[in-house]
């Protein structure tokens, strides 16, 4: 496999860059927890993506870059979660994130060369995609709408959730599985307050120039067209802080080092990152995670 | 009782949800790479034995249950109570007839049992998977009569009736398999 994608960026001429797994700074996604290291001077934390590195490169002039990265993401433990994974993770200077779905569809289809490699791949919205799965406008329904529609399918949670919390519970529990049930879906444009690092484009309603591959009810990738305004950056992740002290949850060094680049200048581009471990998983059909590590997080 | 956080939750544990004691059947860690945890949980509702769906906020807590599984003798039933006793500290517990449920056709005095109790109380009972019983009533098999198929009816110490070949005679004691009801063989008594 690993053979594979390095040929398929050799081809490209995608330079392939290693990063280091250790920082200074963390991410502020409140979703996401980091592990900690203590180190001489200052603890440090394993990253849960190359992002932050690999945008430093971008700003420093590198080019077109991919990375096959060790991440780290605590917590996070289940049939198509271990603690410690692989991505595979690229940038494409001048793409939008339509073209690198186009990108990522090539990479597939060089990956896996089984019957599934040739099934029709679909593209549909945030929007459409709710509206076909979930009978809903995420644009404007109501969370009284989006418990209905759980309701209807028999997921019941006593949770309590925001707007944006049920709409993450219909798309994992409902729009996910039933949109790849059996194949292969891009969802692309996604609600402005789940842009996370990809541009937002104005409209009514704005959306976040974001997409995610899925592969028959598995999350397989995740792409921005990439934001490159360090303000916005910097605003998002300030949020994202706030967020964390209300929650009472741990509070994280910003990346200064990533803001600086930004300033500095990051050039137009599109990057996206896909799971490796759920990659061998379906070319392999196993169901389980563990099947597609040497050593599984209860056994390293 | 204690709380368990999702962060705990694995086939087995025994929760409180809407009231009633629960087991965990199943449980799956829901999550995007950019979003919100979920823990999507089978159950078995250990009153009503139904099972059921349930998902979870990631970080949130449930209620133990104080559902214990433990191994009694049974001592007598008076017709309206079972009586079981633990067999270390001699504590004794009494079930009511809904409780004991099936099970009652096939305790005998001083079998040992699985009971699960519930807030200290006896939820439900398990006898063992095989028990040995004495016929106490069944019609002489007739030689060569293979009209009802080649067995018969015979009624056990315990009220409960198996069927039984032919060649068996009252006073017998019989093998059974308590999960179905089957006549498994003879036991020298």
């Amino acid at each position: 496999m690993l053979a594979r994608i390095r040929a398929f960026f050799a081809a490209r001429d995608v330079m392939e860059v290693e990063t280091p797994v250790l920082s200074l700074a963390a991410v502020t996604d409140p979703q996401l927890a980091s592990l900690t290291v203590p180190a001489p001077g200052h603890d440090r934390y394993l990253r849960t993506s190359p992002e932050f590195a690999m945008k430093r490169l971008l700003a420093a002039g590198c080019g077109d870059i991919y990375e096959i990265a060790k991440v780290f993401r605590a917590d996070e433990a289940g049939r198509y979660h271990n603690p410690e994974f692989s991505l595979v993770e690229w940038y494409r200077l001048g793409f939008d994130h339509h073209a690198l779905m186009d990108e990522v569809e090539a990479l597939l289809g060089h990956a896996l060369d089984n019957i599934r490699a040739v099934t029709p791949v679909r593209r549909l919205t945030y929007r459409d995609a709710f509206a076909g799965y979930a009978g809903l406008d995420s644009a404007t329904a109501s969370i009284a709408a989006c418990r209905d529609s759980l309701t209807a399918r028999g997921i019941e949670t006593d949770a309590e959730l925001d707007r944006r919390g049920w709409l993450e519970l219909l798309m994992s529990h409902v729009v996910v599985p039933e949109c790849s049930r059996d194949g292969i879906t891009f969802i692309y444009d996604f609600p402005e307050d789940q842009a996370a690092l990809a541009t937002v484009r104005l409209g009514a309603p704005p959306v976040a120039s974001r997409f995610e591959l899925l592969a028959y009810g598995v999350e397989l990738a995740n792409g921005f067209h990439e934001l490159t305004d360090s303000y916005e950056q910097r605003a998002r992740f300030e949020r994202e802080l706030a967020w964390r002290r209300r929650a009472g949850a741990p509070l994280v060094p910003l990346d200064e080092n990533l803001l600086a680049a930004l300033a500095h200048g990051l050039p137009a581009c599109a990057g996206v990152a896909m799971g490796l471990d759920r990659l061998v998983m379906l070319a392999a059909g196993h169901d389980h995670i563990a099947q597609a590590m040497a050593f599984p997080w209860d056994t390293a | 009782m204690a709380n368990y956080s999702t962060s705990e939750f694995k086939s087995g544990l025994k929760i409180m949800l809407d009231g009633d004691p629960h087991a965990i059947v199943e449980n799956e860690f829901v999550k995007p790479g950019k979003g919100q945890a979920f823990s999507r949980v089978r159950l078995r509702n250990l009153k009503t034995n139904r099972v059921l769906d349930r998902t979870f906020k990631s970080g949130d807590s449930v209620e133990a249950a104080d559902v214990v599984d433990t191994e009694m003798q049974y001592l007598y039933t008076d017709g309206e109570f079972w009586h079981f006793m633990m067999p270390d500290t001699f504590e004794q517990h009494a079930a009511s007839k809904a409780v004991v449920g099936d099970a009652r056709l096939w305790l005998k005095e001083q079998d040992s049992c699985q009971i699960t109790l519930y807030n200290g109380a006896p939820l439900s009972i398990s006898p063992q998977n095989f028990v040995e019983l004495r016929i106490v009533m069944t019609d002489p098999g007739v030689r060569g009569d293979t009209a009802s198929g080649g067995t018969k009816p015979a009624t056990l110490e315990t009220g409960a009736v198996v069927k039984v070949p032919l060649f068996i005679e009252e006073g017998e004691v019989l093998k059974i398999d308590t999960r179905t009801g089957d006549y498994v063989s003879r036991v020298k008594a």
